[in-house]
């Protein structure tokens, strides 16, 4: 990750915005030299001074002729950013047809995290986002309950997620790697934590993840079926039952399947979808890294490490925290 | 009223002749001294924020309370600082610059201040609820809706604001009445000192920029205690109208504080320059000029939002285009040093600061101005960085420069010029560790308003010199705080003039006495102080000026236009909201063609119209001294109000019946809220004519004393049309 992302731009928008912005830096820059220069000078002359000075009330010929290089320069910032404004960001209410378009995404903030919805695929994912490099992707960026910002400072411009108003905006990467994202507009307890990673592959493997996660998807629906109890009653008999059964039969009983999305058993969107979250990089949108033993202490005390999330804590002991964390790694 | 009321006098010590006191210097003092208790609430806020973002994963404070810590240090730093402190310094100066005894309405003064503790309790009372506000000081809709802020917080938020506002716009009603009612003889309007001039732009903007607030702040209560969902996308309502609105206020709000800031240093720059003000007009005029303009740049605070290409340009432009009124002032300034024998005492180091610290404010801000920069910068430690630059850099530096040089007026004695530099090098050191550094933090992409962040490379050692940079700012403000008790104690006795002056403040005793001047210099100029001091070099000997002509209009028809004119924005925006929420064609229930019954309510129109009418014969027979008549046409005009009413009354039971409440749907609830509001306003005309009408009867108004009657006219015709503004918007649906 960059330590500057605003200055490391990988899209060709970033690039443009990133050129825009040195160059006002350089004009501001000059516009500072100038003025201090003059203020410094002013003084200088005047600190050793004693006698009273002549009184000047001033010129409108003076104010005039210094007023000319402000206006000329706000003229040619104005003309800069009119023209940036036109060209890269038409705003793109309309889904182009062309091949280097095909693919659309759909994004939408949650207090406090993100799901993704691809175009192309039934794919949904929370918190990360897979692009193909070379690709203009058109994003509607949605809310589901107060106004969040989605904002990939390397490849895009910030936009707000606002309920009841649909934005659209365009993201294109150059370059393969792994980029930072997250909420920029403060939405509440949790605004802190909804970060999110975009990565960014080749074509092909993109068509590959693609593939994957496809097959992952239904893999996950299938083997969730198969997994017993399959009744809602089954938590009764869990003594007999292994770990991962064990861990969908607390899926069941403790409440999880009422927020959270698992192929093939439930769909809400209250919480992040868990279908293939052992591919994830991040868990709580960016508050720990994934991995088993972190998705094991998250479940124990969600408010431990993210305090004020929708998601309560359920007192699971630690065996049942080992039954679920199997159940939902590999469903 | 108590009487001996001077400074200097033994009712010093008295704490109830404080209390009770209307003169303009005390209420001055008392709301400079409400600033600088809150400025050190505010202040801690900020050390919380600073301590708790000092090391990454920090948990010194939790998520709730840290989002109520932020949204505490904008209110306050806002509502509670800025707009008392110079409300004080105007309240205190601007009568004396003109030579004036008082400011137009004493007792209105008093009752402006006491709406700010009063306001400020209500805001902080939240604290003992267990949920203080913390949706944000711009409290973004819908997060500060019942579904996301459920807790009383945002109650409490919205209603301080609402009593702090009523003091804001009465305390600027005054001072707009105050500069144009009563400047002594020979002060025409073109020779006041620019602090007058340009706090009297202040006041001006004061007055129409709350009421924007007021309409927000009113719905979003509608909201949130009546079921309305002007603000719930969830229900038809809409998340930006709200921020609409709030920066409506917000960005001119920014101009209310810049504008003092810009008046202080225009007096301060020149008196140790030893010159005068280079290019007066100029000044003066690019003020009038920012107030225009800072209405038509609100939602540069809103380019991410997705307005769409056009609003965006437009917005670009007029944000650019205010630059150069305040870049005309900074090159004035410039112009005044230059050639100037400069005396650098702390007020003149902390306003040359102002100046270089400002000028960076405003360059970033012309950053921002530049939307695609805007996108990517917007919501960082970027903007942070920049607004305080302009906050911190430049207006606090400014009133610490306005501390330095007003002091020794307003006690009677100097502050301490060592301790003044020492706090001077602090605050500077201070003010540019902290937020010169966030700009790199933004450049970085740290966020604004996260409690915490991971230990990113470099962010832990950015956020650590920025919460450095604030404990050299706290120990600087103790420093002033020591001075100030000090100063008070035992500092050098200042004399009428210390600094060499040029403004009629400095022609009066240091502190002045209740009546201000014992006698005032000839006025021929803009420096009187300064031709009396150098009678050879006189300004009018070779600067002409203006003269006075004598006009001084009434103070209660000045007062009574201001707030009609603030009244009438409040409603406009009502309006808007009434036609945004009513221009579609997919709302369910009740519209105004179903629901409302034209020709009953335009009989009740004609009724409260003709009332307009019998206020005016009213107004003619008082005129003429015949107050028989005066009291029969005010009567009828007091009886017709009451019809109107009895017909709103009439109108809301039928709908009430018929299920049509507020939270119904949008059409109710912009309904209620615009004819709600405007039967309010009937309701106090009555009871302010009912006022008048025992007045009449106690023999109190006379045909010599017409003016204050004349001022309730503006308002009861102003009602009036309102109401036809009403009637053609809701009832014949002129905008369908």
């Amino acid at each position: 990750m960059s330590t500057f992302p605003l200055l490391q731009p990988a899209s060709p928008e970033a690039e443009a915005i990133f050129e825009l912005f040195i160059t006002v830096v350089l004009i501001s820059l000059g516009i500072f030299v100038v003025v201090t220069g003059l203020i410094v000078i002013a003084l200088w002359r005047g600190k050793a001074k004693a006698d009273t000075p002549k009184q000047e009330f001033g010129s409108s010929k003076s104010e005039i002729f210094w007023m000319t290089g402000p206006i000329l320069i706000l003229v040619w910032i104005f003309v800069i950013t009119t023209k940036l404004i036109l060209t890269t960001n038409a705003v793109p209410k309309i889904q182009p047809t062309d091949s280097t378009h095909e693919l659309e995404l759909h994004v939408t903030g949650h207090q406090w995290w993100w799901e993704i919805q691809y175009g192309d695929s039934s794919i949904v994912g929370a918190n990360e986002i897979h692009l193909p490099t070379g690709k203009r992707i058109r994003v509607k960026i949605e809310s589901a309950d107060v106004i969040h910002s989605f904002w990939i400072p390397q490849l895009a411009r910030k936009m707000d997620a606002i309920p009841g108003h649909p934005n659209y905006i365009w993201l294109e990467a150059t370059k393969e790697g792994v980029y930072e994202g997250r909420c920029a507009e403060y939405c509440g307890t949790q605004h802190t934590w909804m970060k999110f990673k975009v990565f960014v592959t080749s074509p092909e493997e993109y068509e590959k993840w693609k593939q994957e996660a496809t097959a992952a998807d239904k893999t996950t629906a299938q083997q969730v079926a198969k997994t017993a109890p399959d009744g809602k009653d089954a938590s009764s008999s869990g003594a007999k039952l292994s770990t991962k059964e064990a861990g969908k039969a607390i899926f069941l009983s403790e409440g999880c399947i009422n927020c959270h999305a698992l192929e093939g058993l439930s769909t809400p969107s209250i919480g992040p979808s868990l279908t293939r979250i052992s591919d994830r990089a991040i868990i709580g949108a960016g508050v720990l890294k994934n991995s088993q033993e972190n998705l094991g202490r998250w479940l124990k005390d969600p408010q431990t490490y993210k305090p004020g999330c929708k998601m309560p804590d359920f007192n699971l002991t630690d065996e049942q925290v080992k039954q679920l964390v199997t159940f939902l790694w590999s469903p | 009223m108590l009487q001996p009321d001077s400074l200097g006098a033994d009712s010093r010590r008295n704490l109830f002749s404080w209390i009770c006191s209307v003169d303009h210097k005390r209420i001055g003092i008392m709301y400079m001294l409400l600033a600088v208790f809150f400025l050190l609430v505010g202040g801690v806020e900020a050390l919380l924020i600073r301590a708790q973002l000092a090391v990454p994963k920090n948990d010194l404070v939790s998520p709730q309370m840290f989002n109520q810590l932020f949204t505490l240090h904008g209110t306050t730093m806002v509502f509670l600082v800025g707009m008392p402190v110079f409300t004080g310094f105007s309240n205190f100066i601007v009568p004396l610059m003109i030579g004036a005894k008082d400011v137009a309405f004493p007792r209105l003064n008093a009752m402006s201040f006491w709406m700010l503790p009063f306001g400020a309790t209500l805001l902080y009372f939240s604290f003992f609820t267990g949920s203080a506000p913390d949706a944000g000081w711009f409290s973004y809709a819908p997060l500060s809706t019942k579904p996301f802020s459920s807790l009383p917080g945002v109650d409490y938020w919205i209603i301080g604001l609402a009593v702090m506002g009523i003091g804001s716009i009465s305390g600027a009603i005054n001072i707009v009445a105050t500069v144009m009612c009563c400047r002594a003889p020979g002060m025409s309007l073109q020779r006041v000192p620019l602090f007058v001039w340009i706090m009297f732009m202040q006041a001006i903007l004061i007055v129409i920029t709350i009421p924007p607030l007021n309409s927000a702040i009113s719905m979003l209560l509608i909201d949130r205690m009546l079921g309305a969902a002007f603000f719930e996308p969830a229900r038809g309502g809409s998340a930006l109208l709200w921020q609409h609105f709030f920066w409506m206020f917000g960005h001119p709000e920014v101009y209310v504080f810049a504008l003092p800031a810009f008046a202080i240093v225009s007096e301060v720059i020149p008196v140790f320059s030893r010159k005068p003000i280079y290019g007066y007009a100029f000044v003066a005029g690019s003020s009038t000029i920012i107030v225009l303009l800072s209405y038509t740049v609100w939602a540069h605070h809103m380019f991410a939002v997705g307005l769409g290409m056009g609003p965006n340009i437009f917005f670009a432009a007029a944000t650019l285009l205010i630059a150069l009124p305040t870049g005309v002032k900074i090159f004035n300034w410039t112009a005044t040093l230059w050639g100037g024998s400069i005396r650098f005492t702390t007020a003149m180091l902390f306003a040359i600061a102002f100046l270089i610290q400002f000028v960076v404010g405003g360059l970033t801000g012309i950053m921002f101005a530049t939307v695609p920069v805007d996108w990517q910068l917007t919501d960082t430690y970027f903007v942070v960085a920049h607004f305080h630059y302009v906050l911190v850099g430049g207006i606090v530096f400014s009133l610490f420069a306005a501390t330095f040089y007003w002091f020794p007026k307003i006690s009677g004695r100097m502050l301490n010029e060592k301790l003044g530099k020492l706090q001077f090098w602090l605050w500077l050191i201070g003010f540019n560790a902290t937020f010169g550094i966030q700009h790199l933090l933004g450049l970085m992409g740290m966020p604004r308003r996260v409690y915490t962040y991971d230990d990113n490379p470099g962010w832990a050692l950015c956020n650590g010199i920025s919460s450095a940079g604030a404990v050299f700012m706290a120990a600087g403000t103790l420093v002033l705080v020591w001075n100030i008790l000090k100063s008070m104690k035992s500092g050098a006795v200042a004399g009428n003039n210390p600094w060499e002056g040029f403004t009629l403040e400095w022609a009066t005793t240091s502190p002045p006495p209740l009546e201000n001047f014992k006698e005032l210099p000839e006025i021929k100029s803009r420096r009187p102080v300064w031709d009396a001091d150098h009678p050879d070099l006189a300004d009018w000997k070779s600067e002409k000026t203006p003269e006075d002509r004598g006009h001084r209009p009434a103070g209660a028809k000045v007062a009574a236009w201001s707030f009609v004119i603030s009244e009438a924005i409040f409603f406009i925006l009502l309006l808007v909201s009434y036609v945004v929420f009513n221009s579609g064609d997919e709302i369910e229930g009740p519209t105004s063609e179903t629901a409302l019954d034209v020709s009953r309510t335009g009989f009740f129109t004609l009724i409260l119209l003709s009332s307009s009418l019998t206020f005016w014969i009213a107004e003619r027979c008082l005129r003429r001294d015949k107050i028989g008549g005066f009291k029969l046409w005010l009567g009828l005009t007091i009886l017709l109000g009451c019809v109107f009413i009895g017909g709103q009354v009439w109108e809301y039971s039928g709908l009430i019946s018929n299920g049509i409440t507020v939270n119904r749907n949008l059409f109710a609830s912009t309904f209620f809220t615009v004819t709600g509001f405007h039967g309010l306003h009937v309701t106090g005309g009555i009871i302010v004519l009912g006022i008048m009408y025992m007045l009449g009867r106690l023999g109190y108004l006379t045909s010599k004393r017409t003016h204050v009657f004349a001022a309730v006219g503006v308002y009861w015709h102003f009602v009036d049309v309102v109401w036809i503004a009403v009637f053609s918007i809701i009832y014949l649906d002129v905008f369908k």
